[in-house]
């Protein structure tokens, strides 16, 4: 099964995290796999060269390997999923400013995102009526659940992403400083950045991911359809690397060498990496810490089986927010990316999904349960509650 | 041969072996590609020196390289987008019809935008990939760049622009591995330099005798002379 050396590409965030303890720490080699861990500095790159091949595989947003597989917005390169590296990770970060607005004019707790999204909608509102300028926020790329759940939360409370607000593509280690500098009034991205803003004194965390939806797929281990076909023993290999790695990442005794090795990638402080794994984040400069169990998942509950009904959750989203039409085929195409076949024929057991799955496998915090063979109906429930037209265009 | 051929037989020449291929079949299904096969050449009359390209790279040394190489060519309106802080309220402002980023820079991301379609687009961008340009796409992130297309230009019209950014590119990474090399070579100088002087004190040496037994020594042990060198310097830190 020699391939010589693997290339996989990353991008430097702790949702690497069973990407880099498997190499790091030993679990590739032991599957007789020699890996070079190439560090990426935007999506675009990892998409690219994992679809020309320069990489045999690389840590992606989930929602770039199902665009990609459709040939949304780029060329259609056939991805595959045979194992999630992390669930949820991200939250909304807003500016002082912003925060103080928003309590300002929230009915009852400002964490609960039902509140929040109301208090947007009226901050939003005030900005119009003074004719300022609209409030912008950083995401980091079109096909992200970072820009999914950002748009998710303003739907709830009303607001048009498209029309009532900027959003603003913006790589992650250039989000604390337009925070800092007033570029942007908030950013919804994965750690250690949130963090990094907080502990900054420019930012306060307002909404963990989970808060927005409780069980979302962020980060996958991706590889080309092709190159996953012809080396069904490398891949299967990877994938229990992968699994003993994220197993072995969310032992409580091995926090220590876990954040030193991920803070080592990422030249953060391995405190700031710990915070995230532990889902014990401070969220104000104040020192007040929210803590979530879910804030990010790397192996346990079966975090790290791909689950079909994601990727159709992320079909859904690209649909809702006008980057593609709506079609069966896609819909099946889509779901054919997350492929929990091969994670069971490397792994050989399906992993309890444990307890706190919610029932429709996504769990909005607002909005009708999601059934992948009902989005026709899903969408039409947000666009009937929020009557306007789809803006976005795609173009090609 | 035209200068646009020159440059597309250097970018080949460079290409490293990959899967294009695959890449290639792929890419097949997409609709609405024009006429040129994958064989044709660029045409050195087809170049038309009003295009506005922006340049986006954070090494301002490769941008001016590139810059000269484009002016050289003819284009006269190239300008170089600096400070990548809201970049796309800069290209918008801009208004070009050919953007060249570097793939070190993470504001590519940002320019990803731009397939999106929003209400402060002027005019539709397309990335420089067609089944066509398998080679050149393949040859550009091999060099490092990235090219995107504003408002439906027919690609044929920046085949020699990109065909001129990645051998700028290739020329710009061999000059920084000289330079690297020569940094290298400098330092391995400077190993010898201080073991020679070591052998000197401790052993009475002169600097020929000092020189001509570590060249021995690297001899019989199949080594470089600055691995000896280092092992001196090394051993000598050991004995203080």
């Amino acid at each position: 099964m020699s391939t010589g050396k693997l290339r996989i590409g990353y991008i430097p965030l702790v949702d690497a995290a069973a990407l880099i303890v498997a190499v790091d720490l030993g679990f590739t080699a032991a599957e007789n796999l020699e890996v070079e861990l190439v560090r990426e500095v935007s999506w675009s790159n990892v998409r690219d060269k994992l679809n020309l091949g320069l990489f045999d595989a690389a840590h992606l947003l989930a929602p770039v390997a199902v665009s990609s597989s459709l040939g949304i917005g780029h060329v259609r390169v056939p991805i595959v999923v045979p194992f999630n590296l992390g669930l949820n990770g991200n939250a909304i970060t807003v500016s002082p400013r912003l925060f103080a607005a928003l309590s300002g004019l929230a009915d009852g707790d400002i964490a609960d995102p039902k509140v929040s999204a109301v208090a947007l909608a009226r901050v939003v509102a005030e900005c119009k009526s003074r004719n300022a300028e609209p409030l912008t926020f950083g995401m980091t790329f079109p096909f992200s659940h970072h820009n999914y759940q950002l748009r998710y939360w303003m739907g709830a409370g009303g607001i048009d992403p498209d029309e009532d607000v900027r959003l603003v593509v913006l790589p992650p280690p250039y989000m604390v400083e337009s925070l800092t500098n007033g570029h942007v009034d908030g950013f919804c991205v994965g750690a250690p950045w949130n963090s990094v803003a907080v502990d900054a004194g420019i930012g306060r965390i307002l909404h963990f991911g989970c808060e927005i939806q409780a069980r979302v797929t962020e980060k996958v281990f991706a590889a080309r359809e092709r190159w996953a076909t012809e080396h069904p023993d490398v891949l299967a290999a990877f994938v229990r690397a992968l699994a003993a790695a994220a197993t072995f990442a969310e032992q409580p005794a091995n926090l220590a060498a876990v954040s030193a090795a991920i803070a080592t990638r990422l030249t953060v402080d391995s405190e700031v990496v710990g915070r995230a794994i532990t889902g014990n984040l401070k969220v104000a400069a104040d020192g007040l810490v929210r803590a979530d169990d879910r804030y990010l998942m790397i192996g346990r509950n079966g975090a790290a089986r791909p689950d079909p009904v994601q990727a159709a959750w992320i079909y859904a989203q690209i649909v809702r927010w006008g980057q593609a039409p709506l079609s069966d085929e896609s819909l099946a195409l889509a779901q054919a990316v997350f492929r929990p076949d091969l994670y069971d024929a490397a792994v050989g057991v399906s992993p309890p999904l444990g307890p706190g799955r919610p029932a429709d496998g996504i769990g909005g915090f607002i909005g009708p349960d999601f059934t992948a063979t009902e989005i026709a109906g899903y969408i039409a429930f947000w666009r009937d509650k929020q009557p306007g037209r789809p803006r976005l265009l795609l173009v090609r | 041969m035209t200068k646009a051929q020159e440059c597309l037989a250097f970018a080949c020449t460079v290409r490293v072996s990959g899967e294009p291929p695959e890449f290639f079949a792929l890419a097949e299904t997409r609709k609405g590609s024009d006429s040129s096969g994958p064989g044709s050449q660029p045409q050195g009359g087809s170049r038309d020196s009003s295009l506005k390209i922006a340049i986006v790279d954070e090494s301002p040394i490769r941008a001016a390289i590139l810059e000269d190489g484009l002016r050289e060519a003819g284009f006269t309106q190239v300008e170089r987008i600096a400070e990548t802080h809201n970049l796309l309220a800069r290209v918008y402002a801009m208004d070009p019809d050919v953007i060249l980023i570097d793939l070190e820079s993470p504001s590519r991301d940002m320019l990803e935008q731009m397939f999106q379609m929003s209400r402060a687009v002027k005019r539709p961008v397309a990335m420089f990939v067609d089944q066509s340009d398998t080679a050149s796409i393949q040859a550009a992130v091999d060099a490092g760049v990235s090219a995107y297309i504003v408002g439906g230009l027919k690609k044929e019209r920046i085949t020699s622009i990109l065909d001129l950014c990645i051998s700028r590119f290739n020329a710009f990474s061999r000059l920084q591995t000289e330079l690297d090399r020569a940094k290298d070579a400098l330092d391995e100088r400077k190993v010898i330099d201080r073991a020679k002087g070591v052998l000197m004190k401790a052993k009475k040496f002169s600097e020929e005798e000092a020189y001509a037994l570590m060249r021995k020594t690297a001899m019989n042990e199949n080594k470089k002379i600055v691995d000896i060198a280092q092992s001196v310097l090394t051993a000598a830190e050991m004995f203080k």
